[in-house]
């Protein structure tokens, strides 16, 4: 005990555990959100409406491609920090586990076919 | 229940033997409770925060439709056709109006999240301001953007 500073004796001892990783987290993917959504919304609802051919050569660009790719990687990890937050003040037990890894699963999947599909597209 | 104002618990002789080790417990189903919903004063500051977190997860469904969108497209022409034309329904129009505002409101809502943490407009006042900002501003956003697209 006597090597431990107070610091270290006291890390993770409350309530939550832990917490301030996953507020970092919704910081950064905040900030980043907040140049991507514009670029997003009006890249993709410029195309939104158009032919396939149309469509296709538009996200075979490298900005409207790129804007989607990283839209769907941070969108979707922020949504499966944000869901957890949700999930942990409504939901309680085993049920809580099931809904916070259900739901992990489901935005990963998300952000993985949606970069597959675009970049499938791309090239 | 919610026992609002129940506070100084007698405590049975029988748990003081684990105070030391469950200090968080003992008081527990005999303590206030934080004020619930159905009794709490609907304020500029509650209202706007409890929409931040609503218009966030309601935000899955249009995530989700894109992605759909995004795989049909590299699946082919017929995928697409099927994916572009649910988007474009009237029910999907609905989806994506309501998600446009629900992004910008959720944005900004995002944006004061990050103003609070740099210790900036907690004050009350300056807080419900910010709240009735985000209300009008989300609703201007909204119009702009189904104007330009």
């Amino acid at each position: 005990m006597a090597f431990l500073t107070d610091r270290k004796r006291a890390t993770g001892t409350g309530s939550a555990k832990s917490g301030t990783h996953h507020h970092w987290q919704m910081m950064v993917t905040s900030v980043a959100l907040l140049v991507l959504i514009p670029f997003f919304v009006f890249t993709f609802g410029a195309i939104l409406g158009a032919p396939y051919e149309e469509v296709i050569a538009y996200y075979q660009r490298p900005f409207p491609a790129v804007v989607a790719i990283l839209t769907m990687l941070v969108g979707f990890f922020h949504f499966r920090l944000g869901v957890q937050t949700l999930i942990e003040d409504y939901v309680h037990g085993l049920a809580r586990k099931a809904a916070i890894i259900g739901m992990i699963c489901l935005s990963y999947a998300a952000a993985a076919f949606a970069v597959f599909a675009i970049i499938r597209i791309a090239l | 229940m919610v026992q609002v104002g129940s506070q100084g618990a007698v405590e049975p002789d029988s748990i003081k033997p684990l105070k030391g080790r469950l200090m968080a417990d003992v008081n527990r189903g005999n303590r206030p409770l934080s004020p619930h919903l159905s009794i709490y004063r609907p304020q500029w500051t509650s209202i706007t925060s409890i929409l931040v977190r609503i218009t966030g997860n309601a935000l899955i469904v249009a995530a989700l439709l894109i992605v759909w969108w995004f795989v049909a497209a590299a699946s082919g022409p017929e995928a697409f056709a099927t994916a572009d034309g649910v988007i474009r329904s009237w029910f999907g129009k609905l989806v994506m109006f309501g998600s446009i505002w629900a992004l910008w409101y959720h944005s900004l809502g995002g944006l004061r999240h990050l103003v609070w943490d740099s210790g900036r407009m907690l004050d009350v006042d300056k807080s419900e301001m910010a709240g009735q900002m985000m209300v009008v501003l989300s609703v201007i956003l909204t119009i702009f953007t189904v104007i330009v697209l």
